[in-house]
């Protein structure tokens, strides 16, 4: 049992740090968040600069943009960036989840062509899967798709789609065969956004922001040739999309944890440092257990991983306590400043606002990339082993599938 | 990086379970807690022939010159079947007490014989309810005789010797009683897991030998005592472990409304919390093993923090467990209590969460 680095690995380690120290921004005293627009823009620069030189999507093979280095190497990497002001990380959903689909379902000619411009950001990818009748019970979704000679013919419309308004590509997941069962009806397919019948809208979240979209298809065309996998071959297709995301959501969940630690440290409040406050200190080793626990969970999974096993939905874990100590953390952090903890000004508050907008988001990540209760569902039936809740709809057609009153 | 602990390490680990699923049954675990000795001495006599006693004491001193890392996977081992077996007493608090405070030549006479099973060891420090404050203790050793009553002290009843806390003329120190000497009374307490059980140990004029390297109390209690907080977490979340798999099996097999209870998402959810408890605490557990194997300066915060969360997952996972099997649950003739009781009597030594809580606290803040 070790932290350290292999020879290999902290010569990798090094190198890394001497690239970063010469091309990235070092991190600030000014944490205020920037517009969502200006963050975007930066991370399509930051992901061209990482691209040429070498760092972008790096266990993918050089061939496809990547570096064909191991999962070690991305930890590694993770580790000494988050040392800077960089938006590494930003297209982590398209890059993550669309990524291995293609790399799995694709030609190569295809993979060749997309794959490299996906890791350098200049083509941005997004995952459309959920829809407003579909969300936990994704397999029910209704966007379908009609095969007409060559092409299929997309109508429908998806929702929480996160960056779609910058995508120049998605991968779509629809209903082929409403006569089978959900699971075995549908298709999976990757669609370019700049054609006619692709239209995105912005969601307005309750905290004001926009990060989700709604997407609708109006008659948009796929070519056959952009099938991923088998007609009728979609779901478990989106099942390998899916264990990539909550991989890829695990190792970048927010906490909170630091936030806490950082205002415990430098606020006083009430004429007294909140590090002297018997509650503010039992909260914080409270909270300090779980975001080392998440922490050192994720050495153990990247250890089995690194010696060859594969991730479990173990990745649920983390999602499912990081989101949970988010929210938990925002709240609390609000409660010590008193009545004015109900205050949204950056020039005023603490950490600029800081927790009041996360506690703001925070309801928004326990829903995100599978909710609380799925992942709670995930923990006790794939890695536990327990049994399925009795399912009404289990091995009617899809078309027979009552849907309350929502319109088909 | 690999944190995980070796092949051979885990060889050991399963050695140890196979040996306590065969002599450590839940009807023998179940017998302790009416026997009236806190311990089971036939159970004891048989782990101390596989000599685990000896698995962190150096071949110098007789011992198996293994590690803390093999010892932890022990632990979690004993936890698992809530061992009625005075180690906790003897291996991690006695043993480790004359490692940190006992001269090279105390050490050198006294270790070979807990290495060899010759002598089973206690610790007695705290004297009356409440936390542990030596600036407020009665016990007092003049020309190498110790007088005063402390309370409670865990496996005495085993115990052929303890490791006293009191005053003599150069101060507050550590002192070996041998306990079969005259001078010594131990007197039973009831307690919540007579599977490890409390005892009180009053002296008169007993003779006692100061630990010679022991110069400052306090220091020493606090290393000692993060030391037991890695082992002991091993041994909660090998407890968590035990508890899972019992709620798992019966909400399996039990049937209501026409289908396996385990089938409700309402019982689901509830496993799958106590099992997101247990994950968080056993990745905390591995890496309080780490830093206590390497003496890492980051041993106070690892262990204070192991212990913090084995405690609070030790407690979901043994309440929530009889939750699960609904009134059987709560039948002295189902398990479920074995580790309830352990985890309450585990709970409560070296100081409650209520202290580690505030040691992780100061220990995150002066990092």
């Amino acid at each position: 049992m070790d932290f350290k680095d292999t020879p290999e690995e902290a010569q990798f380690r090094s190198e890394v740090q001497a690239w970063l120290k010469a091309n990235a921004k070092p991190r600030t005293a000014d944490t205020r968040q920037r517009p969502q627009e200006e963050v975007y823009e930066d991370a399509k620069v930051w992901y061209k600069k990482i691209a040429d030189a070498g760092y972008a999507s790096l266990t993918w093979p050089k061939e496809y943009g990547g570096a064909g280095l191991s999962p070690m190497h991305s930890v590694i990497w993770g580790q000494e960036v988050a040392k800077y002001d960089e938006p590494d990380g930003y297209f982590v959903i398209g890059i993550g989840n669309c990524g291995p689909a293609i790399q799995h379902f694709s030609d190569e000619e295809t993979k060749t062509r997309l794959l490299p411009r996906m890791a350098s950001a200049e083509d941005v990818w997004c995952q459309l899967f959920s829809e407003p009748s579909a969300g936990s019970d994704v397999a029910g979704l209704r966007t379908k798709a009609e095969l007409k000679g060559e092409e299929w013919i997309v109508n429908g419309q998806k929702i929480w789609t996160s960056g779609a308004q910058h995508s120049d590509y998605g991968v779509v997941l629809t209903r082929t065969d409403p006569n089978v069962s959900k699971y075995k009806g549908l298709t999976m397919f990757w669609i370019d956004f700049h054609q006619p019948g692709v239209e995105v809208r912005p969601i307005k979240q309750m905290d004001g922001g926009s990060h989700f979209n709604e997407v609708f298809f109006n008659d948009a065309v796929i070519p056959d040739s952009q099938r991923l996998g088998e007609v009728g071959g979609g779901w478990g297709a989106a099942l390998l999309v899916l264990m990539n995301e909550r991989m890829a959501i695990s190792g970048v969940q927010p906490t909170g944890f630091p936030q806490l630690l950082e205002l415990v440290k430098t606020i006083e409040i009430d004429g007294q440092p909140l590090s002297e406050d018997p509650i503010v200190r039992t909260r914080l080793a409270e909270y300090y257990t779980k975001d080392a626990g998440i922490r050192n969970a994720t050495n153990r999974m990247l250890t089995a991983v690194a010696q060859g096993g594969i991730p479990g939905a173990e990745a649920a874990l983390g999602k499912l306590v990081g989101a949970n100590m988010n929210q938990e953390i925002g709240s609390f952090a609000m409660e010590l400043m008193g009545e004015a903890g109900a205050v949204i000004d950056e020039t005023l508050m603490p950490m600029h606002s800081h927790f009041q907008k996360a506690t703001m988001f925070a309801p928004g990540i326990r829903l995100a990339g599978g909710t609380d209760e799925i992942m709670r569902n995930i923990l006790a039936e794939q890695i536990l082993g327990m049994p399925q809740e009795p399912r009404a709809d289990k091995g009617m057609p899809y078309s027979e599938i009552p849907s309350g009153n929502q319109s088909a | 990086m690999n944190f995980d602990f070796s092949e051979d390490q885990k060889f050991i680990q399963s050695q140890a379970r196979s040996f306590l699923a065969k002599e450590c049954s839940a009807d023998l675990v179940r017998d302790t807690l009416e026997n009236g000795k806190g311990y089971n001495p036939e159970l004891w006599e048989k782990v101390k022939e596989m000599g685990w006693q000896a698995t962190a004491i150096s071949e110098e001193h007789s011992g198996l010159g293994l590690g803390f890392l093999e010892l932890c996977l022990i632990a979690m081992e004993l936890g698992r079947t809530a061992a009625p077996t005075p180690h906790i007493a003897s291996v991690y608090l006695c043993t480790e007490a004359i490692k940190l405070g006992a001269s090279s030549a105390q050490q050198a006479e006294w270790l070979p014989k807990l290495a060899a099973g010759e002598w089973t060891g206690c610790l007695a420090m705290q004297e009356s309810v409440g936390q542990l404050r030596f600036d407020q203790q009665q016990s007092r050793v003049a020309n190498g005789l110790l007088t005063g009553t402390k309370l409670p002290v865990l496996q005495a009843n085993a115990a052929d010797i303890a490791i006293v806390a009191a005053q003599d003329e150069q101060g507050e120190g550590l002192f070996l009683v041998e306990l079969n000497s005259d001078g010594v009374q131990c007197d039973a307490l009831d307690s919540v897991d007579p599977g490890q059980g409390l005892f009180t140990l009053s002296f008169s004029d007993a003779p006692a030998t100061r630990l010679a390297a022991c110069d400052n109390l306090a220091d020493l209690t606090a290393q000692l005592y993060d030391r037991a907080a890695v082992l002991i977490a091993f041994e909660q979340v090998g407890g968590c472990d035990a508890s899972i798999e019992m709620a798992k099996e019966y909400t399996a097999q039990r049937y209501a409304f026409g289908r396996q209870i385990a089938s409700f998402q309402a019982i689901k959810h509830k496993v799958a919390d106590m099992f997101v408890a247990k994950e968080l605490a056993t990745a905390n557990a591995y890496y309080g093993a780490w830093a206590l194997s390497t003496d890492a300066e980051e041993l106070p915060l690892a262990a204070a923090n192991a212990r913090v969360s084995a405690t609070e997952a030790y407690w979901l996972c043994s309440k929530e467990n009889i939750q699960a099997h609904g009134g059987m649950g709560f039948t002295y003739e189902l398990n479920c209590h074995l580790y309830y009781r352990r985890h309450l009597a585990l709970a409560q030594l070296l100081g409650s969460n209520k202290v580690w809580k505030e040691n992780l606290a100061s220990r995150i803040l002066a990092a």
